[in-house]
C-alpha cells in the first residue's frame, strides 16, 4: 500500500531535480553582463517611482475566501461520491440537504454583490 | 532489504525518466505544432527555416534560451525568484506519475490518484504567485493576482466536475474511472456527463492560463504577467511547466470523459481493440483545440472571465451532481440500470 506511493517520491525529486539542473544549465551558460538599465523593473520606459508591492484590490481577498468555503465543500463532496451506491437513498438525501445549505449562502453572496467584477 | 530498496528505485527511475523524456519532446513539439497550427490558420507557412520543414526548430529555441542571460531585477528576491518556476515545472511534470496510459500502463497505482491530481495541478499557482511577488515588478505582481484569483475561480467549476465523474465511477483511482467506461463512444462518461465534459475541459483551459482566458499575460495591457522578468532558462521553465501543464489537462479529459485507451469502435476486429493510441489520440485531439481556440478566439474581459467561473458553472455542475447522484443511486437512464 505504502509501497505504491514510493514512485510517486521519486518522480517528485526527479521533477524537481529536472528543474535544478535547467536553471543551473541557465546559470551556467547563460551570458552575465549586467547594467544598472538592464536590471531595473520593467515599467514602458520610464523609471519605476515607487514599490512595486503596493496595495491592490480587495476583491482579491474576497476571491480567495470564497476559494477556500468552496474547496472545503469540494473536499467534503469528494469522500460522499465514492461510497454513494452504498450509502444509498439516506447519503444521496443528506448531501442534499448540504447541498442546498451550501446553494443560500452562494446565493447570498451573489446578491451581496461579492461575485462582481466591473 | 537494501537490495530491494535499491532495485524499487533503480526499477521506477527508468520508467520516471522514460515518462519525463516523453513529456519534454511533446512540449518541444507541441510548441512547433502550435506555431504551425496558427500559421496554416493565419495562412503564413509558421517556422521553416531550421532543419527540414522546420523540424529542429523546438531545438534551436531550448539552446537560445539556455545560452541566454537569467536576468535578476533589482531588488528582486533571488532565492524566491529562482525558486518559482522550479515549482511551476516540478508540479507540472510530477502529476504524470499516476496517470495510466493503457491498461496496467502506469507508474504509481494508487487509490487516490484523483485526489494527487488535484493536489499537483492545485500546488502550481504557488509559483505564479511567488514569481509575480519576487520579481519587484508593478507589472508582475498585476499579473501574478489577476492569474491567481482566475485559477483558484476555475479549479472549483473543474472540482464539482471531478466529483460528478467520481459519482458515475464510484473510485478515485484513474485507471479504474477509465475501465468503468469499458465499451464503445457511447458507453464513455462524456454523453451522460456531457455538461461536466464541457465545462471541466474549458475551466481546464482557464486554469493554464491560456486563450481566450489568458488576461494574466495580456501583452496588449500588462506586457506579459508574472514572468515579464523572467529569462532565458529561467522563462523556459515557466513555458515547460505551462505545456506540461496543458498536456495533463487534455490526457486527463481523455480519461475521464473520453474512455483513456478505449477503442469508440465495437466488435472484434483490429480497429476496436483498446491501446495507448486511442489514448494519445484522445489527447492531441484536445490539445489542438487549445491551439483552435488560440487561433480563433478574442480574449475575454477580465470581469466576463469571473462572471462565466462563478455564475455560470458552478451553479451548473452543482445541478449536474445533483442530476447524477439521483441517476446512480435510483439506476435510472440507459447507463445506471
Amino acid at each position: 500500500m505504502i509501497a505504491s506511493y514510493f514512485p510517486i517520491l521519486l518522480f517528485l525529486a526527479v521533477a524537481t531535480g529536472l528543474g535544478i539542473a535547467l536553471m543551473s544549465l541557465g546559470l551556467l551558460f547563460g551570458t552575465r553582463k549586467t547594467n544598472d538599465e538592464k536590471i531595473s523593473a520593467y515599467e514602458c520606459g520610464f523609471e519605476a517611482f515607487d514599490d512595486a508591492h503596493m496595495k491592490f484590490d480587495v476583491r482579491f481577498y474576497l476571491v480567495a475566501i470564497l476559494f477556500i468555503i468552496f474547496d472545503l465543500e469540494i473536499a467534503f463532496l469528494f469522500p460522499w461520491s465514492v461510497v454513494l451506491e452504498e450509502l444509498g437513498g439516506f447519503g444521496l438525501v443528506s448531501m442534499f440537504i448540504f447541498l442546498f445549505l451550501l446553494v443560500i449562502g452562494f446565493i447570498y453572496e451573489w446578491k451581496k454583490g461579492a461575485l462582481e467584477w466591473e | 532489504m537494501i537490495e530491494t530498496l535499491e532495485f524499487l528505485i533503480f526499477d521506477n527511475l527508468i520508467y520516471i525518466l522514460a515518462i519525463v523524456l516523453g513529456v519534454v519532446l511533446t512540449v518541444a513539439y507541441l510548441t512547433y505544432f502550435e506555431r504551425k497550427v496558427i500559421a496554416f490558420m493565419h495562412a503564413r507557412m509558421g517556422p521553416n527555416r531550421v532543419g527540414p520543414r522546420g523540424l529542429l526548430q523546438p531545438f534551436a529555441d531550448v539552446l537560445k534560451l539556455l545560452t541566454k542571460e537569467i536576468i535578476f531585477p533589482k531588488n528582486a528576491n533571488k532565492f524566491l525568484f529562482l525558486i518559482a518556476p522550479i515549482i511551476t515545472l516540478a508540479t507540472a511534470f510530477a502529476a504524470w506519475a499516476v496517470v495510466p496510459f493503457d491498461d496496467g500502463w502506469v507508474l504509481a497505482d494508487i487509490n487516490a490518484g484523483l485526489v494527487y491530481v488535484l493536489a499537483m495541478t492545485s500546488l502550481g499557482v504557488y509559483g505564479v504567485i511567488i514569481a509575480g511577488w519576487a520579481s519587484n515588478s508593478k507589472y508582475a505582481l498585476l499579473g501574478a493576482l489577476r492569474s491567481a484569483a482566475q485559477i483558484v475561480s476555475y479549479e472549483i467549476a473543474m472540482g464539482f466536475a471531478l466529483v460528478g465523474v467520481l459519482v458515475a465511477a464510484g473510485t478515485l483511482n484513474l485507471s479504474d474511472i477509465v475501465r468503468a467506461q469499458e465499451g464503445g463512444f457511447l458507453n464513455w462518461f462524456w454523453l451522460p456527463l456531457l455538461p461536466l465534459f464541457v465545462i471541466y475541459y474549458i475551466s481546464g483551459v482557464a486554469e493554464t492560463n491560456r486563450a481566450p482566458f489568458d488576461v494574466a499575460e495580456g501583452e496588449s495591457e500588462i506586457v506579459a504577467g508574472f514572468h515579464v522578468e523572467y529569462s532565458g532558462a529561467a522563462f523556459a521553465l515557466f513555458f515547460l511547466g505551462e505545456y506540461a501543464n496543458m498536456i495533463i489537462i487534455s490526457a486527463l479529459t481523455a480519461l475521464m470523459f473520453l474512455g483513456g485507451w478505449y477503442s469508440p469502435f465495437t466488435g472484434d476486429s483490429w480497429i476496436a481493440q483498446p491501446s495507448i493510441f486511442w489514448f494519445l489520440a484522445k489527447t492531441s485531439i484536445f490539445l489542438y483545440a487549445y491551439f483552435w481556440f488560440r487561433a480563433s478566439l478574442p480574449r475575454y474581459r477580465y470581469d466576463q472571465i469571473m462572471r462565466l467561473g462563478w455564475k455560470v458553472f458552478i451553479p451548473i455542475t452543482i445541478v449536474w451532481i445533483m442530476v447524477v447522484a439521483v441517476m446512480k443511486v435510483y439506476h435510472i437512464g440507459p447507463w445506471w440500470n
